[in-house]
Parts: structure tokens; C-alpha cells; sequence
């Protein structure tokens, strides 16, 4: 089947997962993000690519950092941006997702930013949009959150370089994250030399093998000697059951403090999708510390958010002479 | 595929180069322009302008333009894959700005770099300096400095190649890119 994410030149038409995405059109995309990074530095902090455009997030599922770098993202391009929050919205009286959908195409949009808590609802709009319409899937249930996946190669690749020789460690709530599932997928199409997940048994997934990592339990063996070390958010609003005996247990045995993160390498960088619970993921000391780079993954989703839309944008271009 | 014909090569490029920026600083001088700053446009201009900046004895580097995101045909072409950030390290405000480019063709790449340099701020003037004058504007833009005004069909694409040695040729017949 052909990748609902490509047009018919290969460019990318929707960015809904990692999946099925060459290494060659990642890096184009942080090559792109690349440009983009640029421009807060600027007194006009705007490039014209998009004006005239109109961008729609759509967002099932609250998150006001998300939404934000998007938003933003759109406004830099110079496009006009409309937000719904639609679990406070439509939704809540009665009217369809499909509904939803048109009521908001018959408005002119032209690129819908996706957030739903049901994993392939980006999928399921993309599929069902008019074709003058781009998906960016902003994360879907527990399936995929590409975006922040790429920003996070991209604050990778700012401090590491190249790729290729990098170890990663994943750690803490795997099971459960779409964010990690995207970065495994990313840092392998990225072809870097290990991921590693690491966590209690009861918070990564059963197909790990397959999905391409090493698996740890043990904290301080699971960084030893990595490049970077991923820390995720316990998602305690998605558990159901009593996966951890208790908060103070997890810091615990999984906490990051700077006594642990000594066995991962001396230039080792320390990264997190946030929100992030201090005291639990990690020690505060870690989190403000020099090998921190929580703040930077925030400025950079903005210029992979931008790439991606400008380049979602361009098969538009490609439909153009056929109208 | 087109034939090409190498229509000019580093030395002669540099010689006209360094006749160029005679004409410059007689003109930046004539109107009283005075501390100017070099901005190249991305490939070819870049080039050119590291070479006038080094003739006209600037400290300064020269500042960089990518106009890939404004140009007005991105709703036909899309985002160029090889961009690259533009880079200006100096305060664009009240400056006497030399634009330079390697081929003044339909005059929008310049339209372009004018919208972006005001992104920048406000300068207080632009001279533009371009190596090769050709026909086919559409839009009311003239160079103040040129090298050459060769005479080319239609149909005939001019493009410099570089950095070392710098090149210029000609592909008869290929469809112009912009």
C-alpha cells in the first residue's frame, strides 16, 4: 500500500509517524528545521512561506506547550492560525469526528494539527480530509507524537553531530509513551549504534525486540556509557491498574540524580519531552544542571514544527496544476 | 539534456570582479554612502561578495541571504531542500547595504532579498551589484554595478559555478529555473 504520508513525489504530504519515512527525508527535515532556527534571532522573528494560509489545531486532548510551538510554528510562517480545543467543544454535544472535520474544512483550512487520545486519529482525518488538506499528527493515544520525536533528533544532532556512533537511553515509562515509540523509530531510520529502553518490566512494552533496543531494568546499567539519556514522563493519567507500587518507589530505583548519571558518558546529554515531575523522573539538580538540555528541546520544537509544515505545505504545490 | 558552453573562467570572473568593485567605490563614494556592508545572496552572490567585501577593504564579514522562504513562487516550487540559514552579523538599521548576486535575470530573487533584508531592519540605503546582466525582467529592478551584459536567447540559462575556481556557463535550450 502506498504511505498515505507521501504524495506521488515522494515529498511529504502528511507527517503522521516515523514509520515508513526515509533516513534521506528525516534529515532533509532537520536540514530544514535547521534554517528555521535561525530566525528568533531576528528583529522580525517571520518569514513569509505560508501567508495567506490558514492552519487549524485541532486538539482532542489538552496540552498547552504543544499547542503553543505549533502555534506559534504557524504564526512564524506567517499563516493564520484558528485553535479548538474540542473536548471542551462540539464533541462533548453530540457531533461526529467526521462532522467535526467538515465543518471545519467547509472553513477554508488548509493544514489541521491533530491531537487526539485515540491512537490513528490522525490517521483516520487524514485519510478521511479533502485533499487539499495536510495532517500533522501532534499525538495520537499511546501510537506516535512525530514532531517531537524529530525536535529531538534535532537537539541531538546539535550537540552530538553526526548519529551513527550514538548510544541512547530510554528511560522510564516506555509502555505507555507515544513519544518514545516515535524517538525508537527515529534514532534507528537515524541509524545511530544503540537504543536502549530502561525501566521496571511492568513499564516497557512485551515487543521490545522488535521495535529494535536493548532492554535494561537497572538504571545506572542501562546509561552506562551513553550518549544521551532520554527521560520520559510517567503518564499517570493513562495507566489503568497499579503498575508501580508508588511515586517514591519509582524515584527511587529510576530517579536520575547526578550521582547516577555518572556512568553514562562524561558529556552525556540529559533530555525530557516534559511536562516533567520534578522529584520523580528526575532530581532538580539534574534537571537545572549543565547536561540539561530540557529548555532547548522547547525552542527547537518550534523550527521542526516549521519545517514540517512548510514541507507538508509543498505537496500542496505539487497539486496546483491540476486545479 | 541541454549542451553547455563555458563561457567564462576564474581569472577573467576575478578580473571583473575587481573592476566592479572600482565602479562601486567610485559610486558608494560619488553618493556619499559611506561605511557600507556586503550582503551576498546564496550560492553564486555569496561568492562575489566575499571578493568585493576583501576589494573594498571591509572588516566586517559578509552577511549571507537564503531567500528560499520568500520567494513568490513556493505555492509552484515548494521549499527548496538545500536551504540554508540566512546570516547577518550586523545591525541592518541606517547601514549602506551593497546586495550582491552572481545573475540579474527576472528581478524577483532581488525583490526577494529586499523583503528579507527589511526583516532585518531598516537600511538606509541598497545598491545593487550583480556580475551578469541579462534581459527578462519583470520587475522594475536595475542593477547600479554590473560586469557583463551578455547577449543570450530566450531559451539560454547563464550560471555560475564555484567557489574555486569560480565558473561561468551557458546551457542553450534549458528551461530558466526562476
Amino acid at each position: 500500500m502506498q504511505n498515505l504520508q507521501l504524495n506521488e513525489h515522494g515529498r511529504l504530504r502528511h507527517f503522521l509517524t516515523i514509520e515508513g519515512l526515509s533516513r534521506e527525508l528525516l534529515l532533509q527535515i532537520l536540514d530544514t528545521a535547521e534554517s528555521f532556527a535561525a530566525l528568533p534571532g531576528r528583529p522580525v522573528k517571520k518569514v513569509p512561506l505560508l501567508r495567506g494560509r490558514i492552519i487549524t489545531n485541532l486538539f482532542f486532548e489538552n496540552s498547552t506547550r504543544t499547542r503553543t510551538t505549533f502555534e506559534l510554528a504557524a504564526k512564524m510562517l506567517s499563516a493564520d492560525v484558528i485553535n479548538f480545543n474540542i473536548s471542551t467543544s462540539a464533541t462533548t454535544k453530540g457531533e461526529t469526528l467526521l462532522d467535526t472535520l467538515r465543518n471545519i474544512e467547509a472553513m477554508h483550512s488548509d493544514m489541521f494539527v491533530v491531537r487526539h487520545a485515540q491512537s490513528g486519529a490522525a490517521h483516520f482525518i487524514a485519510r478521511n480530509a479533502s485533499p487539499r488538506v495536510s495532517v500533522i499528527n501532534a499525538g495520537d493515544g499511546r501510537h506516535a507524537h512525530p514532531t517531537q520525536a524529530m525536535l529531538d533528533m534535532f537537539t541531538i544532532r546539535k550537540h552530538k553531530g553526526d548519529f551513527t556512533p550514538l548510544r541512547v537511553a530510554i528511560v522510564g515509562d516506555v509502555l505507555h509513551s507515544r513519544v518514545a515509540r516515535s524517538q525508537i523509530l527515529a534514532l534507528n531510520t537515524l541509524g545511530v549504534s544503540e537504543v536502549r529502553i530502561v525501566g521496571p518490566r511492568t513499564l516497557l512494552p512485551t515487543e521490545a525486540r522488535a521495535l529494535g533496543v536493548h532492554v535494561f531494568h537497572d538504571l545506572a546499567e542501562g546509561i552506562r556509557d551513553v550518549d544521551v539519556v532520554i527521560m520520559l514522563r510517567l503518564q499517570n493519567e493513562r495507566m489503568d491498574g497499579a503498575l508501580l507500587p508508588n511515586e517514591h518507589e519509582y524515584f527511587r530505583l529510576y530517579g536520575l540524580t547526578d550521582e547516577r548519571l555518572e556512568s553514562a558518558k562524561p558529556d552525556a546529554i540529559v533530555m525530557h519531552p516534559g511536562p516533567m515531575n520534578r522529584g520523580i523522573e528526575m532530581d532538580s539538580e539534574v534537571a537545572d544542571g549543565p547536561r540539561s538540555v530540557i529548555l532547548q528541546q522547547v525552542s527547537y520544537g518550534i523550527a521542526v514544527r516549521m519545517a514540517v509544515m512548510s514541507m507538508a505545505m509543498q505537496s500542496q504545490a505539487d497539486l496546483g496544476g491540476e486545479a | 539534456m541541454s549542451e553547455s558552453t563555458q563561457f567564462m573562467k576564474h581569472d577573467a570572473i576575478l578580473d571583473l570582479v575587481g573592476g566592479m568593485a572600482q565602479v562601486l567605490r567610485k559610486q558608494l563614494s560619488d553618493r556619499n554612502l559611506d561605511n557600507p556592508a556586503v550582503i551576498g545572496i546564496h550560492t553564486g552572490g555569496a561568492w562575489l561578495a566575499q571578493h568585493i567585501s576583501r576589494l573594498l577593504q571591509l572588516q566586517e564579514p559578509t552577511g549571507l541571504l537564503d531567500i528560499s522562504f520568500y520567494r513568490d513562487d513556493f505555492t509552484q516550487i515548494g521549499v527548496n531542500p538545500q536551504v540554508r540559514p540566512s546570516r547577518i552579523d550586523f545591525d541592518v538599521d541606517g547601514r549602506n547595504i551593497v546586495l550582491v548576486d552572481d545573475v540579474l535575470h527576472t528581478g524577483r530573487t532581488i525583490r526577494a532579498a529586499m523583503n528579507e533584508i527589511f526583516d532585518y531592519g531598516r537600511p538606509a540605503s541598497i545598491t545593487l551589484v550583480t556580475l551578469i546582466e541579462r534581459s527578462g525582467r519583470e520587475l522594475p529592478i536595475q542593477p547600479d554595478v554590473i560586469g557583463l551584459s551578455p547577449p543570450l536567447g530566450l531559451d539560454d540559462h547563464i550560471k555560475l559555478n564555484g567557489p574555486e575556481p569560480l565558473s561561468l556557463e551557458i546551457l542553450h535550450g534549458a528551461r530558466t529555473a526562476r
